[in-house]
């Protein structure tokens, strides 16, 4: 099988400071693939950095078995990856409901059209209700995005990203700072949403309960290389990482 | 600009550009002093530059110091044509501004827009200072400090009532459409532009490209303000260049409310017409009118519109007797 991204000995410097050095892995179509690792370990960097938002020193970053490296953010995403932020990245004065239309008639390419009303877009709205819906937030859509509880703007931030229709799906920490249920509850959207549009979904996550639940496969960053790779199973069981990384959460 | 703002104004949209109509088409059977009609230009002509600049400011978050170069282009178009070539070429002026002003802020615009903040406002500033200080050397073709006298207008248009009402079919037009911009899905992408730049690259959209739109649009409705200013007293002077212009419309727009489309508008009547009333009982009129607008922003930091709604607001908890959420109350207004 063909990997939908493959990563190609990247790397990235700060200066003297190595955030991701020779990473190489592939994810494939319909893989849920988690990468942890301490904090500063890169995870964020190599994020940014398939995004577009910043350029690796050195390698390859295929999707779809093109190079990104090099293209712009608006670029890649046109391609079909999309990503949600560690800190949920929304549009805090605009409605929960508009906040989802303008990324739907972002992916129409319907921005330029300065006449009718956005509410009387139907296929942006149609589109967007319908998000809103399998994120469970469909009763908060008259709600101005910043009066959500943190949750449901990480929620939030997830339905823009859907609004684009990715084939590949980049989540930051997704239930960082949530309660709990609110964690749980997004655990199961993850898994509900990935099967409704039919996603690839790479996360990165310090909730090792998540990870080893949902994640098909794991791979683990140290130091911005990659200390291992495997199944939730393997990597529970790698000495190494238990050492480096899990320790007692185990 | 939240979507309640755009809610209330949709209810009472037809009632609201009724009564707007009806107010300004009545001027000149109720105010029949040629005087009296060039305040009710003004007040026009002010309320759509300031509503053409708020595309910027308020919408999108770009703090322009230098729209008074587009709207002296617009003044002068008319101003020199009309002085050289004769009233005649009133409307090819029209339109040669509008060209000349799309070409110069798309040109200015892919420069300005590479920057942001506070460097975005000091380049616009620099670029109308610039302007300015082209047209007051240039003493020969401009007239300099003296500006350019005696514009005559064609044909109905020389005639003071006619002029008004076509000002203000034009101007009411040009803020309708600029009403529908700011709600349409490329308005809504300004907005976004202002709340979250980096979201709207992650949306696979170009924040500057969006910008340099704005910063166009913005420019030639400033022109149309130009161009109908020069046929009000037919006279264009250099100010219309001048900082204190681009400063002024900023004030209009500060007092009105950005976060509301029609704040800048409102601002711009409350503030002529202050200027006007004030002005002709003192000759300390300025300083009178700098501290009635303190007091007013101190009042109503979310401007007049702002201040008037939240008002409205409480009236309306009160009444119904509701526990009042003031943090839900000033999002829901949009700021």
């Amino acid at each position: 099988m063909t990997p939908l991204l493959q990563l190609d000995s990247v790397n990235k410097a700060f200066g003297g400071l190595k955030v991701t050095q020779h990473l190489s892995f592939s994810v494939f179509p319909g893989e849920i693939a988690a990468i942890i690792g301490p904090n500063g370990a890169g995870k964020t960097t190599l994020f940014n950095q398939i995004t577009g938002h910043l350029l690796p020193d050195s390698g390859r970053i295929l999707f779809k078995g093109e190079d990104l490296v090099g293209l712009t953010t608006q670029a890649i995403v046109k391609k079909g990856l999309g990503r949600a932020f560690q800190v949920a990245s929304i549009f805090p004065e605009e409605t929960v409901l508009d906040n989802i239309r303008l990324a739907a008639l972002a992916n129409l390419d319907h921005t330029r059209r300065f006449w009718r009303p956005s509410a009387e877009h139907r296929q942006a709205t149609e589109a967007a209700v319908a998000i809103l819906a399998s994120l469970g937030l469909e009763e908060q859509g008259g709600r101005l995005a910043f009066e959500l509880s943190h949750g449901d703007q990480k929620l939030l931030d997830i339905g823009i990203a859907l609004a684009l229709q990715p084939t590949l799906l980049l989540l930051d920490e997704p239930t960082a700072g949530m309660s709990p249920e609110e964690r749980q509850r997004t655990r199961r959207l993850i898994g509900e949403i990935r099967r409704e549009y039919d996603l690839t979904l790479v996360f990165i996550e310090h909730d090792m309960d998540m990870v080893f639940d949902i994640a098909h496969t794991v791979r683990v960053l140290q130091q911005g290389a990659l200390l291992a790779e495997g199944t939730p199973a393997e990597i529970q069981s790698n000495e190494e990482v238990v050492k480096a990384y899990l320790g007692e959460e185990l | 600009m939240g979507r309640s703002d755009m809610k209330s104004l949709c209810n009472g949209n037809m009632l609201g550009w009724g009564a707007l109509i009806l107010a300004f088409a009545l001027v000149p059977v109720l105010m029949t002093s040629q005087y009296q009609l060039n305040v009710a230009c003004n007040v026009l002509i002010w309320a759509l530059f300031a509503t053409s600049f708020n595309m910027l400011w308020g919408v999108t978050g770009m703090l322009s110091f230098g729209q008074a170069l587009y709207y002296g282009v617009g003044g002068y178009a008319i101003g020199l044509t009309v002085t050289y070539l004769g009233s005649q070429w009133y409307f090819a002026a029209f339109a040669a501004g509008l060209l000349f002003t799309l070409v110069l802020s798309f040109l200015l615009g892919l420069l300005v827009i590479r920057v942001g903040g506070v460097y975005y406002t000091m380049l616009t500033l620099a670029f109308g200072q610039l302007a300015w200080q082209i047209m007051f050397k240039l003493y020969d073709f401009t007239g300099g400090d003296d500006g350019l006298q005696g514009i005559t207008l064609p044909g109905l248009l020389a005639n003071k009532v006619y002029y008004y009402y076509f000002v203000m079919i034009l101007v009411l037009l040009a803020v309708w459409v600029l009403k529908r911009m700011a709600y349409s899905p490329f308005g809504l992408i300004l907005r976004g532009v202002r709340q979250n730049p980096n979201r709207v690259r992650f949306l696979g959209r170009r924040v500057r490209r969006n910008q340099l739109r704005v910063y166009i649009v913005a420019s030639l409705f400033a022109t149309v303000a130009g161009a109908l200013m020069a046929g009000v007293d037919g006279s264009v002077h250099t100010d219309m260049f001048f900082w204190t212009t681009s400063g002024e419309v900023i004030l209009m727009s500060v007092l009105g409310g950005i976060s509301h489309f029609f704040g800048p508008f409102c601002g711009a009547v409350v503030i002529i017409l202050i200027e006007d009333i004030v002005g002709a009982h003192t000759e300390y009129w300025s300083l009178l009118i700098g501290s009635i607008i303190m007091v007013m922003v101190i009042g109503f930091p979310r401007g007049l519109v702002g201040g008037a709604l939240d008002v409205a607001a409480k009236v309306r908890a009160t009444l119904q007797g509701a526990k009042h959420d003031d943090t839900t109350l000033t999002a829901g207004l949009g700021k």
